[in-house]
């Protein structure tokens, strides 16, 4: 139940370090359409068991915005075998935790639980993929919670307003415009069979993911799913209609004066390819997502990062930084920056620095040293991700669920490695540019 | 792809009861030979190492200095011996590893996570030793954290939950050091001298104050060797002493004018230490209550049956003198009242006619069921490992967690919430609307 912002997620897990497939990785196909990948974890009898559906926020359309999330919340209020509340109260009647969460590209549930429970898993997942009752009294009471969950998020939270209307502002035409949460308007006017019609549309055998990491034997996995997901008829899933963002051909900014905000806030965002793009062939180089990351870790990945040595440390024109970029998103994302300017510096000041960093790339390129230390970190996460049983679940279920596959987190490394100093900068010249950046000034006003 | 956020290794000390537990990791302890306490788990499967180590040196040791010890762990990052800010940063990058600096009211700290192999280990443990020994204070970072730490102090009062939690704790502790917020407050951070964090920093940050926590792919020989390399570089010192104790809860009422949609509703008293003989009836009965998400009945009756939250949830924060019992909600500042009275009535019944039926059975399932959850990676055992050493509890806490869960009747539950939560000492903290205000707009 909770809400993830647009990019919250894809941090690569990797163990991997040649470009084989990892062995303890096993996928099936079931003849519904239904795809199961298993991850054998055994260093203790616990497992996790994630189901995801390829629905989100990016799928939605103007007046039912934040109807994939709204959703999300109803799948725990009762199928027509179970009244609400049993599913919740079965899984912690077994030591299990859960929930779900929703971004603009995929839903997900999961239960964590003894390894023993992988087969109740299944039970409850597959009874909730077909059988779930949107009742309208326990829509009512739910949709407030939601408005609630709004509130709690973004409404109170100038910063979090900030990122809202700055991609909202960027995106002309794609779906990336849309709140994940939706807007409050669409949340308040949105019906019970809203819902009923979304969950027909998306929920399905054929549209679902099932990632089961942990203490497990494969096959018996692989023979429980098609036990309880097997019998499950498909459905028809027609592909979301394509919305490319139309080109963009200059600088766009948006203010917010907010009376809450005590410290102004500056977003920036340009628009940048996605490797998913590079795989349906859409003219994306394939290396260029991964300069990109490159280019993000170089720019504020850790403390020793340009960012955070020339404006936090050196001019400290900023409080805080950070930049990124969601490559393992499904359709175009922005290449991001978040900073809070030092006490007495102003957002134009804080904008020009970060700007003259992108700039000067040209003049400071990459160092053979700053690129040896990002790829040392990448081969060190994959041996670090490997402590989480959930994101390493996460990750499988996120690449399948954008259409990459599990495979591309085991060539992560590889194509990292691979990526040098003028594809770096080749990237930067690219993307980062005028023409293609969305600027949110938030400014903190006196409350007349 | 490339995490950015994962390379933030977060020092997230602060530990609830209703996150405690844990199956059946072996700890071995010992003392290095200048003192410290060292607790030990070897986990062979993944090459990597996790150090934490926790000294007596949070924000309940500030004194006269608010917010000293918050700066004077941020600032171990900021330059070790003859390396300054941007050196110490370059080479730990070049490690691998990563480190993380903190502190909340009991503890401040540090957590290492590095691979295992010698040559990665080497590198980002002396700097980690450097670090928490030989920290340079520079006069430049210094004024720059105070500058970044003022301006988290304006970001915290943008927040209604930051406001009230702030107030709860000032409300429920006058006087006494757990009173006063972690970060400091405004005039408190700009009085701050190198003098104040040089003593500070002398006076915790040594052997005999420390616990480390080690957990990962080596034998007790390497790990003896790494705490030792650890412990060496720090004075002996002496342990710090036992804070004041907590006195009895004295109810109030607090309302705070504040222009959020939401009003942040915080109701609570002084709760319990850690190790103390009421910590598994508690535990249990507070799982049952509002810990356990989703299914708790605090859950049940403020967001499933009325739809009046987001977030509910109660909590026992045992620390090493009583912390706090909290049960919080954000709502609409229209209906607040209205929450505010479902959340009362619901504690209000709870404690006066005890746990309704079958629910202390459910929690105590659901604990002892999902204990292996709690200590399934290396950094929850860390974490646990750590935890059992700064505040004595016994080495076999995780073996034993489940039979004490288990041995917790709804009797005992009842008995323990009358005698430690008594309903006229709650205190009750709203950050939003004002009570007597129109609920509109």
């Amino acid at each position: 139940m909770r809400c993830l912002p647009l990019g919250a997620m894809l941090c690569c897990a990797l163990f991997c370090l040649s470009a084989e497939a990892d062995p303890r990785t096993h996928e099936f196909m079931l003849d519904n359409g239904l795809k199961l990948v298993v991850q054998e974890d055994h260093r203790a009898h616990v497992a996790v068991v994630q189901v995801w559906y390829r629905v989100g926020s990016s799928y939605e359309h103007d007046g039912v915005t934040g109807v994939s999330h709204a959703l999300e919340h109803m799948m725990f209020k009762g199928t027509k075998r179970l009244g609400p509340g049993k599913f919740s109260a079965t899984v912690a009647a077994h030591g299990g935790r859960q929930n779900a969460f929703t971004t603009a590209d995929y839903t997900a549930y999961y239960e964590e639980w003894s390894a023993d429970n992988v087969e109740l898993s299944f039970d409850l997942e597959a009874d909730r993929m077909r059988n779930l009752i949107i009742d309208d009294a326990e829509f009512k009471k739910e949709i407030n919670v939601v408005l609630e969950e709004r509130r709690m998020r973004t409404d109170d939270s100038p910063q979090s307003l900030a990122v809202e209307a700055n991609e909202a502002v960027a995106y002309l035409t794609s779906p990336y415009r849309y709140p994940v949460i939706g807007w409050e308007a669409d949340i308040k006017n949105m019906t019970a069979a809203d819902l009923r019609a979304w969950y027909q549309r998306w929920y399905g055998p054929n549209n679902a993911i099932v990632v089961v990491v942990g203490d497990v034997a494969p096959d018996a996995v692989h023979a429980l799913a098609k036990k309880y997901f097997g019998p499950l008829a498909k459905s028809d899933i027609a592909p979301p209609k394509p919305r490319p963002e139309i080109p963009q051909t200059g600088t766009k900014r948006v203010t917010l004066n907010s009376s809450k905000a005590h410290v102004p806030y500056l977003v920036m965002g340009y628009k940048a390819p996605v490797l998913a793009q590079a795989v349906r062939g859409e003219g994306v180089a394939e290396w260029e997502p991964y300069a990109l990351d490159v280019l993000a870790a170089m720019l504020t990945g850790d403390d020793s990062a340009r960012l955070k040595r020339n404006l936090v440390r050196g001019s400290e024109v900023a409080s805080s930084v950070s930049a990124g970029i969601e490559s393992g998103a499904r359709l175009p994302t922005l290449f991001f920056f978040n900073a809070v300017p030092a006490e007495g510096v102003t957002l134009e000041k804080l904008e020009q620095a970060i700007v003259a960093e992108v700039n000067g790339l040209a003049s400071h390129p990459p160092t053979a040293a700053e690129l040896e230390r990002i790829k040392t970190q990448v081969v060190a996460d994959t041996v670090f991700q490997r402590d989480s049983q959930s994101h390493e679940a996460m990750t499988i279920g996120a690449l399948e669920a954008v259409g990459l596959g599990w495979k591309y987190r085991d060539t992560y490394v590889d194509r990292i490695k691979a990526v040098n100093a003028e594809q770096v900068l080749a990237v930067a010249k690219k993307y980062l540019v005028p023409q293609g950046l969305t600027v949110a000034y938030l400014l903190p006003e006196q409350a007349p | 792809m490339i995490s950015v956020v994962s390379r933030v290794l977060w020092v997230c000390l602060s530990v609830m009861v209703s996150s405690a537990a844990c199956a059946g990791p072996r700890i071995e302890h010992w003392q290095t030979a200048n003192g410290a306490r060292v607790y030990f788990v070897a986990a062979p499967e993944i090459p990597m190492i996790d150090v934490r180590v926790v000294f007596a040196a949070g924000s309940a040791r500030d004194g006269a200095h608010a917010g000293v010890a918050n700066l004077a762990s941020g600032l171990l990052s900021e330059g070790a011996g003859e390396l300054d800010a941007d050196a110490f940063n370059d080479k730990l990058s070049a490690s691998g590893a990563i480190i993380g600096f903190g502190a909340e009211r009991d503890m401040g700290g540090a957590n290492l996570r590095m691979l295992a192999d010698d040559k990665s280990a080497q590198s980002a443990l002396e700097l980690f030793v450097l670090a928490l020994s030989k920290p340079r204070f520079d006069a430049a970072a210094i004024e720059r954290d105070k500058a970044q730490t003022l301006v988290g102090l304006k970001h915290k009062a943008q927040s209604a939950g930051a406001v009230a939690e702030d107030l709860f704790y000032a409300s429920l502790y006058p006087g006494h050091p757990y009173g006063a917020p972690p970060d400091g407050t405004a005039s408190s951070v700009s009085a701050l001298t190198r003098d104040d964090i040089q003593a500070f920093h002398r006076q915790y940050y040594v052997a005999r104050n420390a616990v480390i926590a080690l957990v990962g792919a080596i034998d007790r020989a390497r790990a003896t060797a790494i705490a030792e390399q650890i412990s060496q570089a720090l004075p002996q010192g002496e342990r710090a002493p036992s804070l004041p104790p907590v006195a009895a809860a004295q109810a109030q009422d607090k309302h705070v004018d504040f222009p959020s949609i939401q009003s942040h509703v915080m109701l609570g008293e002084p709760g319990i230490k850690r190790g103390d003989p009421d910590y598994f009836p508690l535990l249990v009965g507070n799982h049952a209550l509002g810990g356990n998400a989703l299914v708790s009945i605090l859950f049940n009756e403020v967001r499933n049956k009325r739809g009046l939250s987001y977030s509910v949830s109660s909590a026992f924060v045992a620390m090493a003198e009583a912390g706090p019992f909290i049960a919080e909600l954000q709502t609409d500042r229209k209906q607040q009242d209205q929450a505010l009275a479902v959340l009362r009535d619901t504690l209000g019944d709870f404690i006066e006619h005890g746990p309704p039926p079958g629910s202390i059975e459910a929690a105590r399932q659901n604990l002892v069921d999902g204990f292996p959850l709690r200590v399934a990676s290396n950094q929850q055992i860390a974490e646990y490992a750590a935890m059992i050493g700064f505040y004595d509890l016994p080495l076999d806490y995780l073996e034993t967690f489940t039979t004490h869960v288990a041995a917790v009747t709804p009797a005992a539950v009842k008995d323990a919430f009358a005698r430690r939560v008594p309903l006229a000492g709650l205190t009750t903290v709203v950050v939003g609307r004002k009570a007597n205000d129109e609920p509109a707009p």
